[in-house]
């Protein structure tokens, strides 16, 4: 019984932070049709930013998620008119080479940056300890990246459903050629969408590195999750990015728990099964 | 279901044209280049050997990407298998004849092309793509668990291969694993060559054009490109075996995912489509990586990320392609 609470409420918290930072990706690869692995290379500066700023300058948890965010959408504008504006529409070869490319530079420049070792985010006081329900206590943290994630698919919704933006972005992932006639500038749509997903991403990398040690290689080892989690959920769907990060956040800590030797075999043998049963993710609207 | 291109007539070709076709003249070239290497480099055969072996997984992702469109970042596992095939028959069953060893390379990579082809080609797209990443993964995790046949995260060692012939050992130098390399790599060139303008190649090419109109013609694209796989699955296992024999050890990291994505840098690198652009993208790839990575690994990271970026803004058809292209510029323009 201990066992299943302890994993249950590591899989939630894990799906939770794998949620937070794919469903940017989701959107954006709904929207623009770009296969981004750099995603997690910009999940991987937002956790270098606050670990600058909340170890280094000791500024504090809260200035580190708000700088991690803010600095994480500065870098990302520019790359995105500069670099991914050129692949909208090309052959995914192209897209997934462009976009390696960008990880490959981001790690290097990072690492030349803040030198090659783990990157701690120190937490407050008041996530550090653990709350006890009666009958056992969980960590904070953990509970707080719950919330977060909670927090984040309510405000994605009213966004996306409810906003006269949230119309833009639905009508340029059905139709983008039709939305721009109608006289919505769709590249203005697709910057901002960019820059939203992006600063979800930094959050998330923050947010998630007790989970997710934010080290040198975080954008490659952890690029193929991301993928995979937008992959199983369906390109552009919050409700399908939300149960995909659950199930396989599920997966693989019940994976890691139950048979730690088997690293994750269990985890990519359910993504090929899932992938192979469902070829357009669980909600998918791509094609 | 029938081809339907089997039997239309063969062009008719002077000899001395079909020699060229069949890459007589790319045989020539990699010979005299290799060769030239084992004058100018004799201290470092080992990597020469090396760029051959990685050469041959190149090649091998060409012929599914460049030749039938399919995007995979998995392709590694073919290699990996076709190494541990050769390894383990190796050490474990004392197949130790250098020939031998390749043919188990090359049957072990033909069967893992099978599996894989199995599952990447059952989705399009980013499905695909995750499905080939999967692979790659799953083939790593399971030879890491069965280390008591693969040595595991220490990687298969003990591997001692047999005098080629009883009679060419192989010695401290690497002189006879480069040779055996560049001939082996010379053999495998042509048969390449003769595959891709074989009527099945023209029928390759055809699927990554239009599927559909394949299919319309009554052949079917699925058992085409998983054919390729099988065929692409047997020059990566050669590559694997010969990276085996030449190294004497088989690591886990020739199953990773990073060898998988690094091929096909080189390969996008050297231009997709073409057997030359396969060669020339692994060679300039990883004689840079062995200077520059000495230097600082994460400098050459940000370099090879560099230059995958302009590769792809300018010079999207590779340095093949683009030279290719400078070349028939500049021999148009006194005329």
């Amino acid at each position: 019984m201990q066992t299943v609470m302890s994993i249950a409420i590591d899989a939630l918290a894990y799906g939770m932070v794998l949620f937070v930072i794919s469903i940017g990706l989701s959107v954006t690869m709904g929207l623009m049709r770009v296969v981004n692995l750099a995603h997690g290379a910009f999940a991987m500066i937002g956790g270098y930013l606050a670990s600058y700023a909340a170890r280094d300058l000791g500024l504090g948890y809260a200035a580190g998620v708000l700088v991690a965010i803010i600095g994480t959408v500065i870098i990302a504008v520019p790359i995105e008119r500069f670099l991914y504006r050129r692949i909208y529409g090309a052959p995914e070869l192209t897209q997934v080479l462009m976009t390696i490319g960008i990880t490959f530079c981001v790690i290097g420049i990072t690492n030349f940056a803040f030198g090659p070792t783990l990157k701690t985010i120190p937490l407050p006081p008041s996530l550090q300890g653990s709350l006890d329900l009666g009958f056992r206590s969980i960590a904070t943290h953990r509970i707080f990246a719950i919330a977060s994630g909670l927090v984040v698919a309510a405000l994605l919704w009213f966004l996306i459903e409810k906003t006269a933006f949230g119309i833009k972005i639905r009508a340029a992932v059905d139709n983008a050629a039709m939305t721009a006639a109608l006289g919505v500038r769709t590249e203005i749509v697709y910057a901002v969408s960019f820059a939203v997903a992006i600063g979800l991403a930094a959050l998330g990398g923050v947010l998630g590195a007790e989970l997710l040690p934010v080290e040198p290689y975080y954008a490659l080892r952890y690029m193929v999750t991301f993928l995979v989690v937008v992959s199983v959920g369906g390109a552009g769907s919050i409700p399908g990015a939300l149960i995909a990060s659950l199930l396989l956040g599920a997966i693989d800590t019940t994976g890691r728990y139950l048979a730690p030797e088997y690293g994750e075999f269990f985890f990519y043998l359910a993504v090929i099964l899932i992938v192979t049963l469902f070829p357009r993710g669980l909600a998918g609207r791509l094609k | 279901m029938a081809v339907p291109m089997a039997h239309q007539p063969k062009p008719t070709l002077s000899i001395g044209k079909r020699f060229t076709d069949n890459g007589l003249l790319g045989v020539l070239a990699i010979l005299i280049i290799g060769l030239l290497g084992y004058f100018l480099v004799p201290n470092n055969l080992a990597l020469l050997t090396q760029i051959v072996a990685i050469a041959l997984l190149v090649l091998s992702i060409d012929l599914v990407t460049g030749y039938c469109g399919v995007a995979t970042l998995g392709h590694a596992a073919l290699f990996g298998a076709g190494a541990y095939a050769a390894g383990i028959a190796a050490a474990h069953f004392g197949v130790t004849e250098p020939l031998t060893m390749t043919l188990i390379g090359l049957v072990g990579g033909a069967l893992a092309g099978l599996v894989s082809g199995l599952v990447i080609l059952r989705a399009h797209g980013l499905a695909q793509l995750v499905l080939s990443i999967a692979v790659i993964h799953l083939f790593h995790e399971a030879a890491n668990k069965a280390s008591g046949w693969t040595g595991g995260s220490d990687g298969l060692s003990a591997i001692m291969p047999d005098p080629i012939f009883g009679m060419f050992e192989f010695d401290l130098w690497g002189r006879t694993a480069y040779v055996y390399a560049l001939l082996l790599l010379a053999v495998v060139f042509v048969a390449l060559r003769l595959l891709v303008r074989s009527p099945f190649g023209m029928l390759a090419r055809g699927v990554r054009e239009d599927p559909i109109r394949i299919a319309a013609m009554g052949a079917s694209a699925h058992s085409v490109v998983l054919r390729m796989y099988v065929i692409s699955g047997a020059v990566a296992g050669i590559g694997g075996a010969l990276s085996a024999i030449s190294t004497q050890v088989v690591g886990l990291d020739s199953l990773s995912f990073t060898l998988s994505a690094e091929a096909l840098v080189m390969l996008v690198l050297g231009g997709v489509g073409s057997l030359y652009g396969a060669l020339i993208g692994t060679v300039v790839f990883m004689l840079f990586e062995d200077t520059l990575s000495a230097a600082n690994p994460f400098h050459w990271l940000t370099i090879v990320g560099a230059l995958l970026i302009a590769v792809v803004l300018f010079a999207p058809k590779g340095l093949y392609g683009t030279g290719l292209a400078v070349a028939g510029r500049l021999k148009r323009r006194p005329s």
